[in-house]
């Protein structure tokens, strides 16, 4: 990555509030920038109420932002003229969902649900359709006989297949995860993480990974977000950010996992945070997390901390280093 | 140690339009005076029906025992009447449930909800009630008490609702606690907190836990003892160091190797366990988990395998352990020599 390259998504200075009454404003995402290249895996961390959910709905314009812009391949996604420039981004970027219970029409089958969004982006023959379907319903590890069926009579894991498969059927090249595994079991889980790295491998895809367990982020990504109440607190390449966190929140975060490992895991030495995270609404114009910090000092309590940088991508939101 | 709680081939299943759910079939164990005992398996392997059992929790009808005994301090839990069980529910054996959002009261304020459990019994009068309810808050690690103690559920948070959930549990001054998930609905930040409560009130109080989860992680970090469930038995039971070091069931081989830590390196590919787990409304007559085992043999899928004892506290049930099967080493964990970690 010497030379200069466009990012596919360049995110600049997203902001997305939600107004709740006249006095109080939910902002959920504040004055987040970050850019994903072609072909990379970037994951989103990040405890509940921290924003990275909202973030990647905007970006697939699930929502739309109260501020700043998302730019796909160098042009504004939300500023669309007609339909088929609408289209164009639609079919290009997709969603995997958290819940694979709710994100499925119970009164579509398999083949509707997949079939759906071909059908709309092309003009297809219903036998070149049901081809189509069956090639997809294979790459997720499901088969023609599903086809027919409701969402009811699958598993966690094979909804979440479907909702892959879903995702898929318009041959997108971003696709955003939110949280793609942690409704399932353990021993599903790693085979959905498998699927989807083969997945990326086979068709060069680019993912967004949204997720609270930082081991799977570690293992699937090859940049690392890392959030906390609507903004980014720290970035960096995933080996770097597990070897080398900076920020003091990233480090709480990572000393909290609990490890699958019994001498580890009671060995281990954590840092405690004390208090939960504040509330999102009409939070107060400093570092958002000077309230549990163990070295917050006057200023943090001052002005909202830029992020700086820390060479080759890792960028810290701190004023204390 | 003495055991406090013996449970014996203990079999429970449910009555269902589809027919017969056989959730539990035939579960021993026991439960020792102030040890962790973890209980770890995937969702529908018959944990929570197991936890609840020990409570009578389960609706019967439909639910229904088929076999079994329960013995609590040499008492039968499985033949007591409802008002029999409510003196030990709540007050001998508390229950942390998984959701903290939904299974406080949203109606009650938090101070009445922990003193409940003495209102029937008439043991205290009004102050007295509301000295207990404030030492345990303060005990469960939720400073401003005075002012908690008449708050509703909905204006606390996740963290903050399982620790009033913790403080229910706890003010009956019980001798086992069991935990159904207290951690799943948490962030990690806040897991490791309540995680931290939970072991530091174990030590003071010297009270037993019965810990319910899918997370190995969770296990690692507070149990001594480990029942690894699958299809409604337990595969394999040990101290916490022999499930993750020398494992000797495929099954929780498979589950470690399934789980993405911090030292899987990224081009490593996990190794999922293929497959879905069976189906309880007629469960396989051989071994439940013969259908998902690479190393299954001919026997697996015909009869369940013998429990086989391995050390004082470490059996499996698994056919590889006879002595016609093949010697085959499963994966584990490796221990980290003890320098590494400091």
């Amino acid at each position: 990555m010497t030379v200069e390259k466009q990012p596919l998504i360049r995110v600049q200075n997203l902001s997305k509030y939600f107004q709740l009454n006249k006095k109080e404003t939910l902002k959920a995402v504040e004055d987040v920038s970050f850019d994903i290249y072609e072909g990379e895996t970037v994951g989103l961390v990040g405890e509940s109420g921290c924003g990275k959910s909202t973030t990647g709905r905007c970006l697939v314009k699930l929502y739309d932002p109260t501020k700043g812009t998302v730019l796909y391949n160098g042009k504004d996604i939300f500023d669309v003229k007609n339909k088929e420039e609408k289209l164009e981004y639609c079919k290009n970027t997709q969603m995997i969902f958290q819940n694979p219970y709710s994100s499925l029409n119970p009164r579509m089958t398999v083949k509707d649900i997949v079939g759906e969004g071909i059908k709309l982006h092309e003009k297809i023959s219903d036998r070149e359709l049901d081809e189509k379907i069956e090639t997809l319903l294979k790459a997720v590890g499901l088969n023609r006989d599903h086809m027919s069926r409701f969402p009811h009579e699958f598993s966690g894991g094979q909804r979440q297949r479907i909702g892959i498969a879903r995702a898929l059927s318009v041959n997108p090249k971003f696709i955003v995860c939110d949280e793609p595994i942690s409704a399932l079991d353990v021993s599903i889980q790693a085979q959905v993480l498998n699927m989807l790295k083969k997945l990326q491998k086979d068709r060069g895809l680019t993912f967004l990974f949204i997720a609270h367990d930082l081991s799977v982020v570690k293992y699937i990504s090859d940049k690392v977000i890392v959030m906390y109440l609507g903004m980014i607190v720290e970035q960096a390449d995933a080996e770097e950010l597990y070897r080398n966190p900076i920020h003091p929140y990233t480090k709480a975060l990572l000393s909290a996992i609990p490890e699958a490992d019994p001498n580890i895991a009671k060995n281990k030495q954590r840092i405690m945070l004390k208090g939960e995270i504040p509330s999102p609404i009409n939070p107060q114009e400093c570092c958002r997390f000077a309230e549990r910090c163990a070295n917050a000092k006057s200023i943090c309590r001052e002005s909202i901390p830029p992020l700086k940088s820390y060479g080759n991508f890792h960028k810290v939101a701190c004023h204390m280093i | 140690m003495g055991k406090i709680l013996e449970v014996k081939d203990l079999s429970f299943s449910f009555c269902t339009y589809g027919g017969i759910v056989k959730a539990v079939r035939g579960v021993d164990f026991d439960v020792n005076e102030g040890e962790i005992v973890g209980i770890v398996g995937e969702s529908g392997c018959g944990k929570s029906v197991t936890a609840q059992c020990l409570v009578r929790l389960n609706p019967e009808p439909p639910g229904f025992f088929e076999n079994g005994s329960i013995q609590y301090k040499g008492t039968e839990i499985i033949t007591m009447t409802d008002k029999e069980m409510r003196k030990i529910r709540g007050v001998e054996i508390g229950f942390i449930f998984q959701d903290p959002m939904t299974s406080l009261n949203p109606t009650m304020k938090i101070g009445k909800q922990i003193e409940e459990i003495f209102v029937q019994r008439n043991m205290y009068n009004k102050k007295e009630l509301k000295e207990k309810a404030l030492e345990i808050l303060k005990l469960v690690g939720i400073s401003d008490g005075e002012r908690r103690y008449n708050q509703y559920p909905h204006e606390l948070s996740g963290g903050m609702k399982q620790r009033v959930m913790i403080a229910i549990a706890l003010v009956g001054n019980p001798s086992i606690i069991i935990a159904d998930e207290p951690t799943t609905s948490l962030d990690v930040t806040i897991e490791a907190q309540i995680l931290d409560l939970l072991r530091d009130l174990q030590k003071k109080l010297n009270t037993s836990i019965i810990l319910i989860t899918h997370d190995l992680g969770v296990i690692a970090k507070m149990c001594d003892r480990v029942l690894v469930m699958y299809g409604g038995k337990i595969v394999e039971r040990g101290m916490v160091d022999d499930i993750f070091y020398n494992t000797k069931h495929p099954y929780t081989s498979g589950l470690l190797g399934s789980i993405a830590s911090l030292e899987t390196e990224k081009d490593e590919e996990l190794e999922p366990i293929e497959g879905t787990p069976p189906d309880l409304f007629s469960p396989p007559a051989g071994c439940p988990f013969a259908a998902r085992c690479e190393y299954a043999m001919e026997i697996c899928y015909q009869a369940m395998p013998p429990e086989y004892q391995l050390a004082d506290n470490h059996t499996t049930m698994c056919w590889l352990q006879h002595e016609y099967a093949k010697a085959i080493d499963l994966p584990c964990k490796k221990k980290l020599k003890n320098e590494v970690m400091q």
